[in-house]
């Protein structure tokens, strides 16, 4: 009799050693899976209404039905563990606490969708999570869950763990693939998807770690149970990665919908004493920012979006009033100017240009129209790239400008100020 | 061939090529692998990965330049990253930062005179809730105010 629990993370010690994850039920989910037919697993996944967790944000069996199974090339699973996002550490908790629920998700994602590969990028500098995974593979062969007949049944699946090489860029679907198939992380033009043609040009099905970790539980509890902890259209619970100003920086698991300020005031303990809240980044640093006022917000895609904002990844960075909006703003476009692929000129040449103002503005040689030139240049890198990364660069950087305009000119006016000489 | 590398080093690089179902897609764990041998990618190891996976050299040279792990000038015996992203810069990671260029002597991107460190700042390594944190070779260190560094530093000589 298997039982309902309503949180993906289980803190059970050693939970990365097979043995104490088959005692929590470990691997039925898989074995009840593949006891279905493959469509009977996609609707159950696609009726739970599972959002990805990496940040686009696309229900994830909606993806998988993309995916044509007899097209007669073979299907690739790839596992998007390259977590770059600024603030997110998620991915990682999964993969070091809880390495086989993963790999069980991966066995059901892969028996929907007709997959007989696997492959988890996972981002180079997380060396202790890619060994806890390669450990995990092989138990789980040498159990028989991985390789042929898994389960005595006809399906066989192997499984790789493939290490980046530091690039944030690689988070991007379509550049993952161009990096496993071992080229520089530049993303491709879309169309084609990943689910027509993907890795080696054959239909892919990329997920984020947290999305294929959800799924196990979908199959184990099923979909309505799945759907009726989160919001309509978005369900399950969510994990937050908080850091920034509060006095317990750490992961949180919420329901999809539970109010931002519960997850900030209560579970990450609020901010330490002293301190008064500015500005909250909701969903990784390319979330545009919200100000201490704009925060009474559940925490789902729908909401946050509506609020100008996204949930993104799930990394809430919380800026105490102690913290310069201009330093935020120098992080910002350093980033995006060195994480930029330099494929399209507005992204490659935008956050350069960006980058120097305010280094400029920091010597104490900006001028208010600088925060104007900041806006116009974001504007014209907005919708302009082949990827994701030149919104994810231009809407937070927008968000700042435009919100802390009153602060940005007060600091302008400081750094010259300083930099006055006789 | 006359690249100089040992046969131990061929048959790694051949076995992770193998576990690929193209050998092009094994270029980034053939080159994490002979990074660790030599410590950096120069002209013999690039050309060595282009000639056992079958690619043009070019192909070796370009993914060599977009990816930041990869060196193309020798390090020294352990690597410091230190996080300089928005979690870890609010929690102090400027001090930390100046704590271990006195300490080492050097700035970002230099290595002490005697090669025993290199000092990279980097941006986030995914350890957020443990801000200020930095990795030394692969390992992570977290909370690490300038109080520690010592005490950290000592763990690798």
């Amino acid at each position: 009799m298997t039982r309902k629990r309503p949180e993906l993370m289980d803190l059970t010690e050693h939970l990365f050693e097979l043995d104490v994850y088959r005692s929590r039920e470990g691997y039925d989910a898989a074995r009840k899976a593949l006891g279905m037919c493959p469509d009977a697993v996609l609707a159950e996944v696609r009726d739970a209404d599972l959002k990805g967790r990496g940040g686009a944000g696309f229900p994830a069996g909606v993806k998988w039905g993309f995916i044509s199974r007899d097209g007669g090339k073979p299907v690739y699973l790839c596992v998007n563990a390259d977590e770059g996002e600024p603030g997110t550490f998620k991915d990682r908790w999964l993969m070091t606490h809880d390495p086989h629920l993963l790999l069980e998700g991966i066995i059901i994602t892969a028996y929907a969708v007709g997959a007989h590969d696997g492959f988890i990028y996972v981002r180079g500098e997380y060396e202790a999570a890619a060994l806890r995974l390669e450990r995990a593979i092989d138990e789980a062969r040498a159990a028989g869950f991985l390789g042929e007949r898994i389960f005595g049944t006809e399906f066989g699946l192997e499984v790789m763990v493939h290490q980046g090489a530091g690039a944030y860029i690689c988070g991007e679907e379509t550049a993952l693939l161009e990096s496993l198939e071992g080229k520089r992380g530049d993303p491709r033009l879309k169309p084609p998807f990943p689910a027509s043609v993907g890795l080696f040009r054959c239909p892919t099905v990329i997920n984020n770690v947290e999305t294929v970790s959800n799924v196990p539980r979908i199959l184990r509890d099923g979909a309505e149970a799945f759907r009726e902890l989160g919001r309509p259209g978005d369900g399950g619970t969510r994990l937050f990665s908080v850091s920034g100003a509060v006095v317990k920086p750490g992961l949180y698991e919420v329901p999809v919908g539970a109010p931002m300020k519960d997850l900030i005031f209560q579970h990450a303990g609020g901010l330490p004493p002293g301190r008064t809240l500015k500005a909250v980044i909701p969903g990784g640093l390319s979330a545009p920012v919200l100000r201490a006022d704009e925060i009474d917000l559940p925490l789902d895609g729908d909401s946050l979006f509506r609020a100008g904002s996204m949930i993104g990844s799930g990394a809430v960075i919380v800026i105490d009033d102690g913290t310069s909006m201009l330093d935020v703003l120098g992080i910002m476009t350093r980033f995006y100017a060195h994480e930029s692929c330099g494929q399209c000129t507005p992204c490659r040449i935008g956050t350069s240009w960006m980058h120097k103002t305010v280094v400029r503005m920091a010597s104490g040689n900006g001028n208010i129209e600088d925060i104007d030139e900041i806006a116009r240049v974001a504007s014209a890198i907005k919708g302009r790239t082949l990827c994701p990364l030149g919104d994810a660069a231009a809407l937070p950087i927008l968000a700042l400008v435009t919100k802390f305009r009153t602060e940005f000119e007060s600091r302008i006016e400081e750094c010259r100020a300083r930099n006055r000489s006789w | 061939m006359s690249h100089g590398f040992s046969p131990g080093v061929l048959d790694e690089v051949r076995a992770v090529a193998a576990r690929y179902p193209r050998s092009e897609a094994a270029l980034l764990p053939v080159l994490r692998v002979l990074q660790g041998v030599s410590g950096v990618l120069g002209r013999a190891e690039e050309e060595l990965a282009a000639e056992l996976l079958g690619l043009e050299p070019i192909r070796v040279r370009e993914a060599v330049t977009f990816y930041s792990l990869f060196r193309q000038k020798p390090a020294g015996r352990h690597i410091i990253q230190l996080c300089v992203n928005l979690s870890c810069s609010m929690a102090g990671a400027e001090r930390s930062l100046s704590g271990l260029q006195t300490k080492l002597g050097i700035g970002p991107e230099e290595t002490t005179p005697d090669g025993r460190f290199t000092l990279l700042t980097v941006e986030c390594l995914g350890n957020c809730d443990q801000a200020p944190c930095l990795m030394v070779d692969g390992h992570d260190h977290g909370r690490v105010h300038e109080e520690q560094l010592d005490e950290i530093l000592g763990r690798y000589p």
